[in-house]
């Protein structure tokens, strides 16, 4: 089963206290910044600092992805390099506008990991910024085998498109939807942009909500305050848990039998039911709802 | 191994400051103000040693304000100093 992947909690790669306390508020995902959150002359000792937390810290199953500087940048490589050799399960591309920017740091991902001996062991997410980006957003997703998400980056996105950010993120909608559409038909996860205003959360609520209806597999997030509300709005309900259980129950049915046919209530169920189903219970199981034993 | 006056860190909680100057005499000369010293002092002095020498920095005045930093801060903190400090390049 895929990874669940409902918040990706952003924590800035020059603060070691965010750093070492992260986990302990159970996001999904965990993105230390090298980018916007550090100072030019900082970077180095951030790249430091990250390198020695990635190589250190017990993470345990949270996924850990690195956001390093464009490689245009003179920083760029170099935290490839870094965060490679620490052993980051992702690295995470800004501003990224083309699939041939992907291509490139595909390949500076390999000869890091060509030089280590693990060719093949670093994964990719792309965060999408602008409108060109938006455009070529399926070329993206499909740039590399390594492509593990997009996500949308609303800030420059609408600094890009010359209009300003509203509470109803109506000038978010195509590119929102663009991302949905383009992951799924990548086959990859995608992540929408982060809410910062931590004293209205009942609009970052209906925010979680309205992504999770466009298909979003999570939320990028910028406080641990923010991960229950996102855990709770990604919950299944109580009835979609019933229904996925006896679809879970039949198809154990159907394997114990030898059979290919899988059916509930005497109706035959499809491979995306199935699978649905199968998200549903994962989502359940992680939400504390139900336990892996009780299945 | 030529040193300039350097460094890095913050005051912020679970961070180092890490400052190396040059030593007026041989050896590492360190300077530690923790609030955790009776307990960790030992072992942070042990790994801002380790951590310079291992750079090849033998001969150095080094002043770290610990606010509750882990050892992998202070290898990084030191680490940072260092490399201003000296030029060198540790991903070589």
């Amino acid at each position: 089963m895929e990874r669940l992947r409902r918040t990706m909690m952003f924590v800035p790669g020059n603060n070691p206290g965010m750093m070492q306390d992260a986990f302990i508020y159970g996001p999904d995902c965990i993105m230390l910044d090298l980018e916007d959150s550090v100072t030019m002359a900082e970077k180095d000792a951030a790249r430091l600092l990250v390198y020695n937390a990635l190589k250190t810290i017990d993470y345990g199953d949270t996924e850990m992805v690195v956001r390093i500087n464009p490689l245009n940048t003179p920083y760029g490589k170099k935290d490839v390099e870094a965060v490679v050799k620490a052993g980051v399960d992702v690295v995470r591309m800004p501003k990224t506008e083309t699939a041939d920017e992907v291509r490139e740091l595909e390949a500076e991902i390999l000869k890091v990991e060509e030089e280590l001996g693990c060719v093949g062991r670093t994964r990719i997410m792309a965060a999408i910024e602008s409108a060109l980006g938006i455009v070529n957003a399926y070329e993206i997703a499909t740039a590399s085998e390594r492509m593990m998400g997009i996500a949308l980056g609303a800030e420059d996105y609408t600094a890009n498109l010359k209009t300003p950010r509203s509470k109803s993120g109506e000038e978010l909608r195509l590119a929102r939807e663009t991302i949905v559409v383009a992951a799924r038909a990548a086959g990859i996860c995608c992540f929408d942009t982060v809410f910062s205003n931590l004293d209205d959360m009942e609009t970052f609520r209906n925010e979680v909500e309205f992504i999770k209806t466009l298909g979003f597999d999570g939320k990028s997030i910028i406080n641990p305050r923010q991960i229950e509300i996102v855990n709770e709005v990604f919950a299944p309900s109580q009835k979609d848990i019933d229904k996925a259980r006896k679809i879970v129950a039949a198809i154990k049915e159907a394997q114990a039998k030898g059979s290919g046919v899988i059916a509930v209530n005497g109706k035959m169920v499809d491979k995306p039911v199935v699978i649905r189903a199968e998200r549903v219970i994962q989502l359940a199981i992680a939400s504390g709802i139900i336990s892996e034993e009780e299945l | 191994m030529e040193i300039r006056n350097a460094v890095a860190g913050t005051l912020e909680s679970g961070d180092i400051m890490v400052q190396i100057a040059p030593a007026e005499t041989e050896g590492l000369h360190i300077d530690l103000d923790s609030s955790v010293a009776a307990q960790f002092g030992k072992q942070i002095r042990r790994v801002i040693e380790e951590t310079l020498t291992g750079l090849g920095v033998e001969n150095a005045q080094v002043k770290a304000v610990d606010k509750g930093a882990l050892d992998c801060t202070i290898r990084a903190r030191v680490t940072a100093a260092a490399v201003r400090a000296t030029g060198k390049d540790v991903w070589k």
